[in-house]
């Protein structure tokens, strides 16, 4: 399967999804003008990746911001993992961030996946 | 030229650190943005502080570029809406203006009304209904960005419509951020 590796920029999110190393992670900024646009090679990606999935996938979030209409899209992405078998959210927030913490939190309670919390 | 003068003069005043008044596209706000990082980084406010800053006034500037087609034909290229950041001992504020069309100020009205009479839970709430059920094509996103200002602010949000003309009214918005205790 093709790797997905979008570089970062001040408004985007760095991504890499590479099925073969087992990479899957989302990092960075996400405050895109136009958010839908920005995610639907992701979530594109991800449908193809959800046909044939690894045995065990760990999906990682490292965010460092992200904005309202980037929430919709992130929960997207979610959904779309959570009919994957072995899936897991590695979602990782710096230590001081109470509000990614919470983030994390608010994300695990609106979709079936197990979501383990690391600092950083 | 007293004007220069006196406007410097209202910014003292208020307190207002930054202030652009304009047209506002993407653009813009991130150039805002990077200037408005910049000024905080070296103000040496904790990071958690920093990050609510930074955190609504994204929201703010997010919101007066999908509201910007709202101005009249014509003068919507200038003088559009002005952002302002005011920084005093205890808070910061980020305040917005932007003109709306007048049959658009009750759905605001109530979507901040409701906003306001909702205590920490209930916005966490309303936050995670609005993302569960919306769709992006709603514009305005049904007062998600409102939504998120006021978790981050943890205080209420002020508002108020200035009229304008017939059909216009200027909506201001000021969204306070305590500053951490020492």
């Amino acid at each position: 399967m093709e790797i997905l590796n979008l570089e970062g920029t001040e408004d985007t999110p760095k991504i890499i999804f590479d099925k073969s190393n087992g990479i899957f992670e989302i990092s960075g900024r996400s405050l895109p003008e136009d958010s839908a646009e920005f995610y639907k090679p992701v979530l594109e990606w991800i449908a193809n990746y959800a046909k044939e999935p690894n045995a065990s996938t760990e999906f990682t979030f490292k965010l460092e911001y992200f904005n309202t209409s980037s929430s919709k899209l992130i929960l997207d992405v979610l959904s779309a993992l959570e009919n994957i078998k072995g899936m897991k959210i590695e979602w990782y927030y710096h230590e001081e961030d109470e509000d990614m913490e919470e983030a994390g939190k608010e994300f695990s309670e609106l979709v079936e996946i197990p979501f383990n919390y690391t600092t950083h | 030229m007293k004007f220069i003068y006196d406007l410097h003069q209202t910014m003292v005043s208020h307190n207002v650190i930054l202030i652009y008044e304009g047209d506002f596209t993407h653009e813009t706000t991130k150039s805002i943005l990077t200037m408005a990082e910049r000024n905080l980084e070296s103000s040496g406010e904790e990071s958690g502080i920093k990050k609510k800053i930074f955190n609504v006034m994204v929201e703010a500037l997010q919101n007066i570029v999908k509201h910007s087609d709202e101005a009249k034909e014509g003068e919507s290229v200038h003088h559009a809406a002005i952002f302002l950041i005011g920084h005093e001992q205890s808070q910061y504020s980020i305040m917005s203006g932007n003109p709306i069309r007048k049959e658009n100020i009750p759905g605001l009205q109530k979507a901040l009304e409701r906003i306001n009479s909702l205590d920490k839970d209930g916005l966490k709430e309303l936050y995670k209904e609005i993302i569960k059920n919306s769709t992006l094509s709603e514009k305005g996103g049904a007062g998600l960005g409102f939504v998120d200002m006021a978790r981050k602010s943890g205080e209420k949000l002020e508002w108020s419509f200035v009229e304008m003309d017939e059909e216009l009214s200027f909506f201001c918005l000021k969204v306070n951020i305590a500053r951490s205790k020492e």
